[in-house]
């Protein structure tokens, strides 16, 4: 087998979400959510933790289910049970928490899907995966076990997970909220290369640089709603809803 | 203390605690086994497979192992007649005893892996089983050994009740030189010096790989 791109039976593009309602108990966290994001496009969600902008991004991402609505993601209707499962190993997503596998090196990490789900001798996958981490840096710390990275090389190597199946779509919930604020950096940076490559990223976070420079569009939500979207020039220069006003003053307060 | 005596019994001793080594080897294997067959029922999906996991856990945590191994061999010598292999049924007793606890340690092993994990094996297209394992299952070893390796230490010290079913492990042979010379003392120390040896080394094992996981 050669180093192959894992995803040479394409899926579909893009992100439709139409009518999507999420209830955890009695508690409607999504309302009527209707989104598309388009090949390629960099989304950016902001917004007050209890938002449900996470929640928006676990459904689209296959780690929730919602309540009602039809969700397609690259093609795959991830309302429909029996076919949401079809989406795995085709979309990459980033944890605020990294979830790396602890019991493995950061190349074993970035390897693990190519090998199990994907069937590459331990060779290709290797050589796959040594370019993914050096897309994002990490080469020289292949053989390192996450416990002796940084918070941000972490990341970085989560990032390189994703990647190596060769995603057409990732989604970030809070990539660097937990980092120290000097990590931050070598983090959107990753992701602003990504973003510059093509990439399609769905990205929920509190860093309004990131937002400001790279999202195609930010979307403010409030409530379970987007209550407001734009271009980052239309949303941060001039918003119109009270509630985003109120939440980007208080962002710049802090 | 009859140092003469303590040499003279030796040899029976020895074939005692090879007895014994046996018996918990046995058994160690035998609870693994059973304890990782009832942590799958324990963690299943299915609310009856479960609550099954859970009636087996609490019944035989919440009855002493005298009851269970005289359950076990009594039960046996009354439907299979009186030749029941005596290390058989001390083996099975101690198996079945151990593996409620064998299970729980293993049950808070795979419960004890973040959630995360299981979100990031299934992101990245790994199916259930492929997930339990190479991603869970891994971290759950690391977990569960350290209490494991303990509970075989008790398991170890346990096997001398195999004595009140007669089986001529170090226990019953330390009870039968001490009936014919009377020198508990000597003999007792010496048993318990046995086991000492044992289960030492182990339980020194148990506390220094529990330092490095803190």
């Amino acid at each position: 087998m050669s180093t192959a791109t894992p995803n040479t039976t394409t899926i579909g593009r893009g992100i439709q979400l139409s009518g999507v309602s999420k209830l955890f108990g009695d508690l409607e966290v999504l309302k009527d959510v209707t989104l598309n994001v388009d090949d390629g496009e960099v989304v950016v969600l902001i917004g007050a933790s209890g938002s449900g902008k996470s929640t928006l991004l676990r459904i689209m991402s296959g780690l929730e289910t919602s309540t009602t609505g039809e969700v397609v993601v690259g093609g795959v209707p991830m309302h429909d049970p029996k076919r949401a499962p079809e989406i795995r190993g085709h979309v990459g997503m980033v944890f605020q928490q990294f979830n790396l596998f602890p019991h493995l090196d950061a190349l074993g990490n970035v390897t693990l899907a190519l090998r199990k789900v994907y069937k590459m001798s331990k060779a290709d996958a290797d050589a796959k995966g040594m370019q993914v981490l050096a897309r994002v840096g990490m080469d020289d710390r292949a053989h390192h076990q996450p416990s002796q990275l940084s918070g941000g090389q972490q990341q970085r190597v989560a990032i390189a997970r994703a990647l190596a199946v060769d995603p057409r779509i990732i989604f970030f919930d809070e990539a660097t909220s937990a980092l120290d604020p000097e990590l931050v950096g070598e983090v959107t940076n990753v992701m602003r290369s990504l973003a510059d490559d093509g990439m399609t990223m769905v990205v929920v976070t509190h860093e309004m640089g990131f937002a400001r420079r790279t999202a195609d569009r930010v979307l403010f939500m409030a409530d379970g709603v987007i209550a407001e979207q734009g271009t980052p020039e239309e949303l941060f220069g001039n918003p119109q809803h009270p509630r985003t006003v109120q939440f980007l003053s208080k962002i710049a307060e802090a | 203390m009859n140092v003469s005596l303590i040499w003279q019994s030796l040899p029976f001793l020895w074939t005692g605690f090879l007895m014994t080594l046996g018996l918990a080897a046995v058994s160690i294997a035998g609870s693994t086994v059973l304890g990782l067959a009832v942590a799958a029922l324990r963690t299943s999906r299915p609310p009856l497979l479960r609550g099954l996991g859970r009636a087996y856990v609490e019944l035989f945590r919440g009855s002493p192992i005298p009851i269970t191994l005289l359950f076990v061999y009594f039960g046996a010598a009354l439907y299979l007649g009186y030749g029941v292999n005596l290390f058989v049924a001390a083996a099975v007793g101690l198996s079945v005893y151990h593996s409620a606890f064998v299970a729980e340690i293993i049950r808070a092993g795979i419960e004890a892996v973040p959630v995360g994990q299981h979100e990031a094996a299934q992101i990245l297209g790994l199916k259930p089983a492929q997930s339990f394992r190479w991603v869970v299952l891994p971290q759950t070893v690391k977990i569960a050994v350290p209490p494991l390796v303990g509970q075989y230490i008790s398991l170890i010290k346990d096997t001398s009740i195999a004595s009140i079913i007669g089986l001529a492990e170090m226990m019953k042979v330390g009870q039968s030189i001490v009936d014919r010379t009377g020198d508990p003392v000597s003999i007792y120390l010496t048993v318990a010096v046995l086991y000492f040896i044992v289960c030492y080394p182990l339980s020194l094992w148990v506390t220094r790989s529990q330092r490095r996981a803190i």
